[in-house]
């Protein structure tokens, strides 16, 4: 190898600027996804290095379904002083207060609080591009996912008529009204999260670590009580338990896992060794529709 | 499935030193690397088989898998990995895959990104698609099969999308016995027609993905295969000499002015290594300056290079935006809005010559027409398509998966390399005006405005590159207040050509034109005095004036001849030169009796009397023209009038206004 040589980490690092970079140059009210979990810490540190030493240029937005662990509300706010960025929040007006995983069941609460929630905040913006921190290597359907996703005005993604992209040259062009889902880490897998994550010293939120929670099983499920909102059934007693997180979504649909690793070198060396993917550990995916059913629909 | 010697090492550094582990992966670098065969060449389970004997599939992944076997597989009850990555519910349930799809697998020397493309027919685009990004093409062929037109055409299309490494995968050895006779017959198969594309390594292994002999590792039915396994050739193949780190290219993507002290420029290193302190050049304005520093993204360094991403300031206050590009002010690229290209449609809508569209090339969306189809190319013999080869008139659409060679005019100029030598600045997509779908992709040929007929003279100079003018023929023709023309006057000997044109020649003027007679008396006298009356030396004659006019042209000038030109062919030729836009025909068209009776020379009486031999209309044919654009039908006009008649023409074109 020679000396001007780019390991792979540079190179995604690289990729990834380079679409957010276009994104901000290219429309005219962008904005970044941000849900409070690793990818989106991955996604946020990237974009500061884009602009730096200038600001992000445009805001950040979580959709918020008022049933996230406590640890990422507070997660949220350090981000936003870190690095000096307006996090705007969007909850369902429709929803606020009334629709919860144990009311309406996990599939219902996702799409009100989740896909509802990001359309009505897309429209109410009026943004036309929206950063989401999916990788490719996620799910079967979004191996074929492009960078920039087409939207129709209703926000829906046909997987039949998908604009061909064909090396770094995006395609900006839309009309009013349609959108852009902008995926800068789709070249990304798993470990290379992890490995940047390690080698950039990006902060995460704790629950990725393992410590002592306070957790009930619920179908083969460790759920954690997070709160006194959750409804705990006669024969429940919430015993504490070493456990960390794998994904981070609501508290009562997002399950933990028994664990010791409490860096990231050992969460990486605990992943490598398990047989289960990523997404197993929520909930959501084993309703009956498939993620591809709900990406049609807009969830992302 | 045992586990590979490989995969266990792996395991016992994960367990026993995880930062090790980690440091390795840190460093690693990156493949990305395409594979194209049809339906049932395996390819899917070929990959399927990579991700599974490299254990980048979980369990729960497989268990889904195996469910889906029973439901979709081809294998009866037993594990099929093509499952693996056939994606989309529509695909599966038609077995077959019909996008490009992206899989990552890693091992500690090297992360692989594989573009998976379908191998069907009708998608030339998605190939395209997949291998823009590529380094490394994996070519599937069906051992039992062997090369046949599909194989071809995927060939054709990675090396015309600058693929410089092919894996030849000869697959399914298990079901021709393991023939080392029948593998070595593919490889002579597929080296004979390959020499003709430009591959710079090509690796042939045998194998079979189901069973896993050759992928991850070695099979004992393949023992007289003494190469590397699959994966070990990827993983070793060096591919550091594909960038280009001579030519300093970095299109401006963003400006970013956080503060009045700073000013910087942002974008992606295209090609090159860049230092600070270097003397640049922002495109197209010109305007120089050294580098002043380099954040790369974030951090200050001395040197940076492709394809880093990277944020520079500069010395000097020049203007640069987005769009621009800098340059080293010692290697320039190409700056011109004309350009050649191959060009892969990829919508259903065809394009049209003369059409216009959105060229996104670099970080600038330029709006520009496509000013001709030159010729298709048929991507299963690698041909230019036949039927456009007999009648050398260019293609008027190139409809959804084909291949042409196109002429591009855009609204204002950029900055750009030929795609052979610089992917990054050779590559453009086009963009549809009204419906904002990106419908062909585009890779710049090394040659700058090249006319029909061109050719020719290719062979015989091929390493004269023509030099390009920074100023547009648009820019020349708004000064001028015209267009450059050629009106080609033919008819018989005394049909009254010479005479017309002189009276052209004086209304033209009058009227503020610029225009030239070229006379073919004046001409043998210096240009073509070398040249004598043979056929051979008739048709060097018409050559020489077609290109003298086609410069006149370029410069602006009407030019007028006066030529006999009694061969169809030799006046093709001479449109050929000229180009279509700027050739006009007119016959003058005088009845033989009438010439004869004028015959202000004498030289159909000699004709006549035999004291010239071969002389036209006599002793030799006049081939009138069957499409002229203006016929002078001088029995019934006067020279004035048939002037007047040629003007008017002139102006219906747009020549003059």
């Amino acid at each position: 190898m020679n000396s001007y040589s780019l390991s792979h980490l540079k190179q995604l690092e690289a990729e990834s600027i380079h679409i957010i970079r276009e994104v901000a140059a290219e429309f005219e009210n962008p904005v970044m996804l941000y849900s409070v979990g690793k990818d989106s810490s991955v996604m946020l540190h990237l974009a500061h290095k884009a602009f730096a030493p200038g600001k992000i240029p445009f805001p950040l937005m979580h959709v918020d379904t008022q049933w996230k662990f406590r640890e990422m509300y507070r997660f949220r706010q350090l981000m936003a002083e870190k690095y000096d960025v307006d996090i705007k929040v969007w909850i369902n007006p429709e929803g606020k207060d009334k629709v919860s995983p144990f009311s309406h069941g996990s599939e219902k609460h996702t799409e009100i609080m989740k896909t509802d929630g990001l359309k009505q905040a897309l429209d109410h913006y009026g943004f036309d591009a929206a950063f989401g921190g999916a990788r490719r290597d996620e799910e079967k359907s979004r191996a074929k996912e492009r960078v920039y996703s087409f939207r129709n005005e209703f926000h829906q993604w046909d997987p039949k008529n998908q604009r061909p992209e064909l090396w770094n040259l995006y395609n900006a062009k839309i009309n009013k009204g349609e959108s852009i889902r902008i995926f800068p880490l789709s070249n990304w897998t798993e470990l290379d999260i992890w490995l940047y994550l390690l080698r950039e010293e990006i902060p995460i939120v704790p629950l990725y670590f393992a410590a002592e929670r306070p957790v009930v099983e619920r179908d083969g499920t460790l759920v954690m009580v997070d709160d006194d909102r959750m409804p705990l059934k006669p024969d429940e007693r919430p015993v504490m338990k070493k456990v960390r997180f794998r994904t981070l979504g609501c508290y009562p649909l997002t399950g933990a896992v028994e664990s010791n690793a409490e860096t990231v070198e050992e969460i990486v060396q605990e992943m490598l060794l398990t047989t289960t993917s990523e997404r197993q550990g929520r909930v959501i995916d084993g309703d009956s529709s498939s993620m591809e059913d709900k990406k049609k629909d807009g969830y992302f | 499935m045992t586990d590979s010697r490989y995969e266990i090492q792996e395991e016992t550094l994960i367990r026993s030193d995880i930062s090790e582990y980690l440091h390795q992966h840190e460093t690693k670098d990156l493949l990305r690397l395409l594979t194209c065969g049809s339906v049932d060449d395996g390819k899917s389970t070929l990959i399927g088989r990579l991700l599974y004997d490299s254990h980048m599939i979980y369990e729960d992944q497989l268990d889904k898998v195996v469910k889906d076997s029973k439901v979709f597989g081809t294998t009866g009850d037993d594990f099929d990995p093509a499952l693996l990555t056939d994606g989309l519910k529509a695909e599966r349930e038609q077995g077959i895959t019909i996008d490009v799809a992206y899989r990552y697998f890693s091992t500690s020397k090297r992360k692989f990104i594989i573009a998976d493309c379908p191998g069907h027919e009708q998608y030339t685009r998605n190939m395209a698609t997949g291998a823009s990004t590529c380094n490394l093409a994996v070519i599937l062929i069906d051992a039992r099969y062997g090369v046949i037109t599909q194989t071809r055409r995927h060939s054709f299309i990675c090396s015309l999308l600058g693929i410089k490494h092919v894996v030849v995968a000869v697959n399914k050895m298990d079901l021709v016995d393991w023939s080392k006779d029948r593998y070595e017959q593919i490889m002579r198969d597929y080296n004979a027609f390959v020499a003709r594309l430009n591959f710079s390594d090509i690796h042939f292994i045998p194998m079979s993905a189901l069973k896993g002999d050759n992928v991850v590792e070695h099979g004992k039915d393949l023992a007289w295969y003494d190469g590397p396994t699959f994966l070990h050739h990827l993983e070793n193949l060096n591919i550091s000499t594909d960038r280009n780190l001579i030519d300093m290219r970095l299109p401006v993507q963003n400006v970013l002015r956080p503060n009045l002290d700073f000013r910087g420029f942002s974008g992606t290193l295209a090609s090159g290594v860049l230092r600070v302190g270097d003397k640049v050049a922002s495109l197209p304005s010109r305007r120089e300056s050294r580098i002043k520093a380099i954040l790369a993204p974030d951090v200050e360094v001395k040197e940076a290079f492709a394809p880093m991403a990277v944020t520079v300031t500069l010395e000097d206050e020049i203007d640069v935006s987005r769009g621009d590009m800098l340059v080293p002010v010692k290697n320039m690229p190409h700056i011109g809005n004309e350009f050649e290209a191959m060009v892969v449609w990829m919508h259903e809508d065809a394009a049209r010559a003369g059409k216009s569209y959105l060229v996104k090339h670099g970080c600038s969306m330029v709006p520009g027409v496509m000013s001709e189809i030159r010729y298709k190319i048929d991507v299963n013999t690698m041909q230019r398509d036949r039927s456009e080869a007999e009648k050398p008139q260019p293609a008027e659409t190139l409809e959804l998966n084909e291949i042409g060679r196109c002429h591009i005019t855009l609204h204002r100029p950029i900055a750009f390399d030929p795609y052979d030598r610089n992917r990054a600045t050779g590559a453009f997509i086009i963009v549809d005006r009204l419906t904002n779908v990106t419908i062909a992709a585009g890779m710049i040929v090394d040659r700058i405005v090249s006319k029909a007929g061109s050719k020719k003279r290719a062979h015989v100079s091929q390493n004269i590159v023509k030099s390009q003018s920074l100023v547009s023929a648009a820019e020349r023709s708004a000064l001028l207040g015209q267009k450059g023309a050629t009106v080609w006057l033919t008819g018989l000997s005394a049909s009254g050509k010479s005479t017309i044109a002189r009276v052209l020649e004086q209304q033209l003027i009058e009227q503020g034109r610029l225009c030239y007679i070229l006379d073919g008396d004046n001409v043998r006298h210096g240009l073509n005095r070398d040249l004598g009356f043979s056929m051979e030396d008739r048709k060097e004659n018409i050559r020489r004036i077609a290109e003298v006019a086609a410069l006149m042209n370029e410069a602006g000038v009407i030019v007028v001849t006066a030529f006999i030109s009694p061969y169809r062919q030799d006046r093709q030729s001479a449109r050929d030169v000229i180009g279509d836009q700027a050739f006009l025909e007119a016959f003058v068209d005088t009845p033989i009796e009438v010439c004869e009776a004028r015959d202000p020379k004498g030289l159909y009486k000699k004709a006549r009397s035999g004291e010239i031999r071969q002389f036209t209309g006599i002793s030799d044919v006049y081939e009138a023209p069957q499409n002229a654009e203006i016929t002078l039908a001088t029995e019934t006009l006067s020279p004035e009038e048939a002037a007047l008649q040629v003007i008017d023409d002139l102006r219906d074109r747009g020549v003059i206004s």
